[in-house]
């Protein structure tokens, strides 16, 4: 990498963005990295989050492909997921982004297709149909955009679980709870014990909005988002939003979430040192907070500490409780103007570094679901083979596995979004409120 | 004091433009013209286009008229963010100003304990805002921070997740982080006085307190000025420290203006109205430093005058 460093257009890249790559530099990358239009030579970049459990399997994916073919290296770089999502977004709009943009799908992407930013990938599909045979059916729903496919879903399928603390559990002498009344009875329960009852990463917003996605869900199935998401006018006005915002604030009030939430942030992972230190005894959180908690919880996951399920039923809600939220897949689309030479490179990643026999096992041994069909044939092996197979059933007998709102929806309605919810959560807006301003941005 | 006058009135000397001295001084400031104009200007000018403009960041850019002025001005948020942002001026003015002046004032001697010191006060300003953040953010956790670590239940608050004190922890250590170099300046200040106005002062028995209100505070009325200037201006485009300690959070507690244009422009991918709000935040900043100009008295008269 060093001569390519040293090379004149590249020392010419950075002149022109040495602060962007100045701050690269500082967020781990593992190389200087050529920005698109600017890194030729067949060599194709690739941004993506840092951290456990993804990383390491990232790189791994990224290691494989480029010792395989020597001539066509992809190099990456790694950012923690604020930090990414509005790089990613800012270096798109100043069409300086990688070659391979990693992302969530759904309304970001659609900005992205609409903006003629990304690959149409829909023809390559149906030429390479053994890669998508591969992957979960379920999970092109957010890589299509008016009916073309425009990313390719790789990694994981990641739902959003109910996690409790084992020991705590038993200290206090109490059962998981089975329904959102058990939850509003066993509150008072832990604070008693100064143990709060939810860990809450509440800064980041998006966590806070996991209560509300499987609140609504349970009190009135995925009819009343769907509405939302189609831009029906007054989506939100719907009794069961009010519902569900009325019960998210009674949980605030009975103390239910951890002193200090809303200081707490997801990225530096204190609300799993929360649950996995007895600090706190629950927490709703995607999947992917197992690989977290095993990595950075001690001897937590492996004696058994944490228990997991599917968020309980609303008594007399009218969602399945068998429903899902969270991530259907991740995705990886091909950046427009790369140069022709880098979208080969960027195919021949997805046809075969992504979809090969290292491929799921590098995710699997870090807690997660990869997307590979019939994968669940490796995890009796596994460790982690009860967590994995909970999480392959969970996904794949949802009657419904609908995406997180934030990335199903415009970014622009997505930070009116993300912004009520951290005001609901502050109580500095009302369930009436928080409806009305929602119904503002419908379609936007 | 007529030694130290001369230079004032020296400079008063008719200048002569297209040629002879003032064409030489026109000359020296080019570069400084031209690194203005392209790194100030051009950009401000480019923003201000924005303004009138629909652009989702990734998109084409599309020109719009007045709506996003019309959405950032009937925008409830606004007022909301300039209240923040004039919350967090007025207030660590007020404690970075007196704290700044007298610590100036207690270094301003020459002693040698006094110079440690000043390196040792020094040392905030050498970290950047980020590190401070991070640092500041992980003390005050409520869970994890140094009240635990010490076992004092009283440091356990909610320091970030409660909206008043959150507000407070900026203040703080904004002030924390700016005292330093206020109280450099105010230190610079101090040591110009010339001590002879002390000494006629001990003559007619003023004491040091006497002192302190008759001779040093007027004498420091431009200085005042100057770093009040800096520190009003500085917290008008605060971003940093505020969006790594608390997102402008709880809610929107924090959010002041700067923070209200990054979140729109690009976190709802809305660059028009944010634009919107930058040009809102350069018009804000002028007529603050305009109007602390105008506060502040002539600024060509004489510091010493009638001294």
């Amino acid at each position: 990498m060093i001569s390519r460093a040293m090379s004149r257009r590249h020392l010419l890249g950075l002149g022109v963005g040495a602060g962007a790559a100045a701050a690269l530099a500082a967020c781990g990358s593992s190389g200087p990295s050529g920005q698109s239009g600017a890194g030729g030579d067949g060599v194709a970049d690739y941004w993506s989050l840092s951290g456990p459990p993804g990383e390491p399997a990232r790189r791994a994916a990224l290691e494989r492909f480029n010792a395989a073919n020597p001539d066509t290296k992809i190099s990456s770089i790694f950012l923690k997921n604020d930090a990414f999502k509005q790089k990613i977004k800012t270096s798109i709009g100043a069409g300086e982004a990688p070659v391979l943009i990693w992302g969530w799908g759904g309304g970001t992407l659609k900005s992205y297709v609409e903006a003629g930013q990304v690959d149409d990938l829909t023809d390559w599909f149906t030429q390479n149909a053994a890669v998508k045979d591969k992957l979960f059916p379920t999970s092109f729903g957010a890589a299509t955009v008016n009916g073309r496919v425009y990313a390719m879903p790789h990694e994981t399928v990641q739902p959003i679980l109910l996690y409790w603390n084992k020991k705590v559990f038993d200290d206090v002498g109490v059962q998981p709870p089975q329904s959102w009344g058990d939850i509003l009875d066993l509150v008072p329960k832990f604070n008693a014990r100064n143990i709060a009852p939810f860990a809450l990463g509440g800064q980041s917003r998006w966590t806070n909005m996991m209560w509300l996605e499987l609140l609504l869900d349970r009190t009135a199935g995925s009819e009343v988002f769907d509405r939302v998401f189609a831009g029906e006018p007054n989506a939100w006005s719907d009794p069961a939003v009010l519902d569900m915002l009325t019960k998210v604030q009674q949980l605030i009030d009975a103390k239910g979430f951890v002193n200090g939430f809303s200081s707490i942030t997801a990225d530096s992972n204190a609300d799993q040192a929360l649950l996995y230190t007895g600090k706190a005894a629950m927490m709703v959180h995607g999947s992917w907070s197992y690989g977290i908690q095993e990595e950075q919880g001690g001897d937590f996951v492996k004696n058994d500490g944490l228990g997991y399920m599917n968020f309980p039923p609303v008594d007399g809600g009218k969602g399945d409780p068998s429903n899902q939220v969270g991530n259907p897949g991740h995705y990886l689309s091909i950046n427009a103007k790369a140069t022709a030479e880098q979208k080969e490179v960027a195919k021949k990643f997805f046809s075969t570094t992504l979809i090969d026999a290292e491929e799921p096992k590098a995710w699997i041994d870090s807690g997660n679901v990869p997307i590979i069909k019939g994968s669940d044939s490796m995890y009796e092996a596994n460790p982690k083979g009860e967590f994995l197979k909970f999480v392959y059933d969970t996904s794949v007998n949802a009657k419904v596995f609908a995406q997180s709102w934030d990335q199903a929806l415009s970014p622009t309605a997505a930070e009116t979004l993300l912004d009520n919810i951290a005001k609901l959560f502050q109580k500095q807006v009302s369930p009436q409120q928080w409806v009305d301003n929602m119904n503002a941005v419908i379609g936007k | 004091m007529t030694t130290l006058a001369p230079p004032a009135v020296r400079v008063s000397e008719p200048t002569v433009t297209g040629g002879g001295r003032g064409g030489g001084l026109i000359w020296m400031t080019l570069p400084a013209l031209l690194i203005f104009t392209a790194f100030g200007v051009v950009p401000l000018l480019g923003v201000l286009a924005l303004s009138f403009t629909t652009w989702n960041n990734v998109g084409p850019i599309q020109p719009s008229g007045l709506d996003s002025w019309t959405t950032v001005l009937r925008d409830p948020d606004l007022p909301h963010a300039l209240w923040v942002t004039f919350l967090i001026m007025g207030l660590s003015w007020l404690v970075q100003t007196p704290m700044s002046v007298l610590l100036g004032v207690f270094l301003a001697a020459r002693k040698r304990y006094r110079g440690f010191l000043a390196v040792l006060y020094f040392i905030p300003l050498l970290l950047s805002s980020a590190a401070i953040a991070i640092t500041y953010k992980a003390l005050l956790d409520p869970n994890f921070g140094i009240g635990n670590g010490l076992g004092l239940p009283w440091l356990n608050q909610d320091w970030l997740g409660d909206s008043t004190l959150a507000v407070g922890v900026v203040i703080f250590i904004v002030s924390w982080q700016y005292i330093p170099f206020h109280t450099l300046i105010y230190q610079g200040a101090v040591r110009s006085i010339p001590t002879s106005m002390y000494e006629a002062s001990l003559i007619d028995g003023a004491g040091r307190i006497r002192q302190f209100f008759s001779i040093t505070l007027p004498q420091l009325r431009y200085t005042i000025v100057t770093s009040s200037t800096l520190m009003v201006v500085g917290s008008l485009t605060l971003f940093d420290l505020i969006y790594v300690l608390t997102a402008g959070g709880p809610g929107d507690a924090t959010r002041a203006l700067a923070l209200e244009m990054y979140r729109t422009g690009f976190q709802a991918n809305l660059m028009g109205p944010a634009s919107a709000i930058a040009v809102i935040l350069v018009l804000v900043g002028l007529g603050l430093s305009q109007l602390l100009r105008r506060l502040g008295g002539r600024g060509d008269e004489s510091q010493q005058e009638g001294a």
